[in-house]
């Protein structure tokens, strides 16, 4: 496996971080959704991975593609985004995710964005190779896996990442944590832990027994909280925190979290 | 005997999300009503089809799902060679694939939360006798002014969201769209002469006429 990651990542000033409920100024000039679009300069290494991942370590949703890229066993770079510069807001990133957000995928001639649906490809093109990360089975089977995307996408992770943002990245960024809103978050979370809590009860990952996509894309945000006294939001539910064990110990995982080391 | 049920408020955006998708495709089904101000969908028996307490779920034979936009992405794959084909022409193609979920995903995280924010704002508010709060109004659509922005650049290279066929993508975004050009939003789309012209596409389209009904 080649990544090639160049300089750490100084203190930033406060910016606004890539969010997913941030947006930032669209390109104007190319669509960058068409599966053949113009590629972006090349950086100026010479590499042999047709996969080219353009992020930065520190960024959930960036650690959300890592983390499907490495359960696959697959070749890529990663290319470092600028963001303290806002190298995110600008051309040539603008032409891969005219959102802005970090991060963007490129696969030979095919440019994607939007992490779930970057993971979905890689699970889908290398169904074949390393590990499986969708539940077998049929429409029916791939429907539950489905639901509990959409649970991740839409229950959890408006709600956790904004917790994560207000205990972590705020500090990143010298603005203060605000504690009324951590409590208020966290009643919200804790709702969702307990259907989670019900569900693990049944199933032994969250779609199906498993572990997918679905596990997967919590593995981030997660991996964040655990730092933090919202740890105990998530070891208090001993389902829960089984399966949080589980999948933070995963190797694939283990490598993202060293990425974040260098 | 219909084996699909939706249990959920056709006055919804995400019930009719569903709804939507079902008429697409002609596919018989049973509107189970979850009577929403009494607070059904927060109480046995909805809870155990939704631990999340949200409308719409759904069943079809033993199967059972929540959350709408997993339900419509069964419905359009189970039900593939029937009625509209809301996948892209060739669905096989991985990569075409990956370019509607990319639109699902925008729609899901970037359009939707502030559209939702505005329709709630403008319209449903008023039922709960609450105020619109204008400054809210004036955040979300600044937000939602950028998102159509990239539509419209977007928009201009291809008929819809995903390329040249209506998919999932459009769907999806109809029931908010609908509600949304009842209020003052409405000149978001109207002052993008693509976005504009996209919204008059899929709002005119039976099955979107069908479910305002």
């Amino acid at each position: 496996m080649r990544t090639i990651l160049q300089g750490s990542l100084l203190p930033p000033p406060p910016i606004k971080l890539s969010h997913s409920s941030l947006l930032f100024s669209p390109s104007h000039s190319h669509s960058n959704l068409k599966f053949t679009s113009k590629s972006s300069p090349s950086p100026p290494t010479i590499t042999m991975a047709s996969i080219k991942v353009h992020g930065v370590p520190m960024s959930t949703a960036t650690m959300r593609v890592l983390a499907a890229l490495y359960e696959k066993d697959l070749d890529f770079e990663l290319i470092p985004v600028d963001m303290r510069a806002g190298a995110h807001k600008q051309e040539p990133f603008v032409s891969l995710n005219p959102f802005g957000q970090i991060p963007a995928l490129q696969d030979g001639d095919l440019t994607l964005f939007e992490s779930r649906a970057i993971t979905e490809y890689i699970a889908d093109e290398y169904s074949e190779k390393g590990e499986k990360l969708m539940c077998p089975g049929c429409n029916k089977v791939k429907a539950i896996t489905k639901v509990w995307l959409n649970v991740e996408g839409q229950q959890f992770d408006p709600i956790a990442s904004k917790i994560a943002f207000e205990r972590i990245f705020k500090g990143m960024f010298g603005m203060t944590t605000d504690p009324a809103a951590v409590q208020e978050l966290e009643g919200k979370l804790v709702r969702v832990l307990d259907i989670y809590e019900a569900r693990l009860s049944k199933s032994e990952f969250l779609a199906c027994d498993c572990f997918t996509l679905a596990d997967l894309h919590h593995l981030p945000v997660i991996h964040y909280l655990m730092g933090t006294d919202s740890k105990t939001l998530f070891e208090s539910r001993p389902k829960v925190a089984e399966w949080v064990k589980k999948i933070t110990a995963r190797p694939a995982w283990a490598k993202v979290v060293d990425l974040q080391k260098q | 005997m219909a084996s699909i049920k939706v249990f959920g408020h056709a006055t919804t955006t995400s019930t009719r999300r569903v709804l939507l998708t079902l008429q697409e495709k002609n596919l018989d089904y049973e509107l189970v009503n979850v009577e929403l101000k009494d607070g059904e969908h927060k109480k046995e028996p909805f809870l155990s089809r939704n631990p999340f307490g949200q409308v719409p779920a759904f069943e079809d034979g033993d199967l059972k799902l929540f959350e709408s936009r997993a339900i419509t992405q069964y419905i359009a794959h189970r039900y593939k060679d029937q009625g509209t084909n809301l996948l892209p022409a060739d669905s096989k193609n991985i990569a075409r694939y990956a370019i509607m979920s990319i639109g699902m995903e925008v729609e899901a995280h970037q359009f939707d939360p502030a559209a939702s924010k505005l329709a709630w704002e403008q319209l449903f508010k008023h039922i709960y006798g609450l105020t619109t709060d204008k400054a809210v109004v004036a955040e979300e659509e600044a937000k939602l002014a950028k998102v159509l922005d990239v539509y419209e650049a977007r928009l201009k290279e291809f008929k819809y969201l995903a390329g040249e066929t209506f998919t999932l993508t459009d769907l999806h975004h109809i029931p908010v769209i609908q509600y949304l050009l009842g209020t003052p939003t409405k000149k978001l789309f109207t002052e993008r002469p693509r976005v504009n012209e996209w919204v008059a596409e899929i709002t005119k389209r039976p099955a979107s006429q069908k479910i305002l009904q």
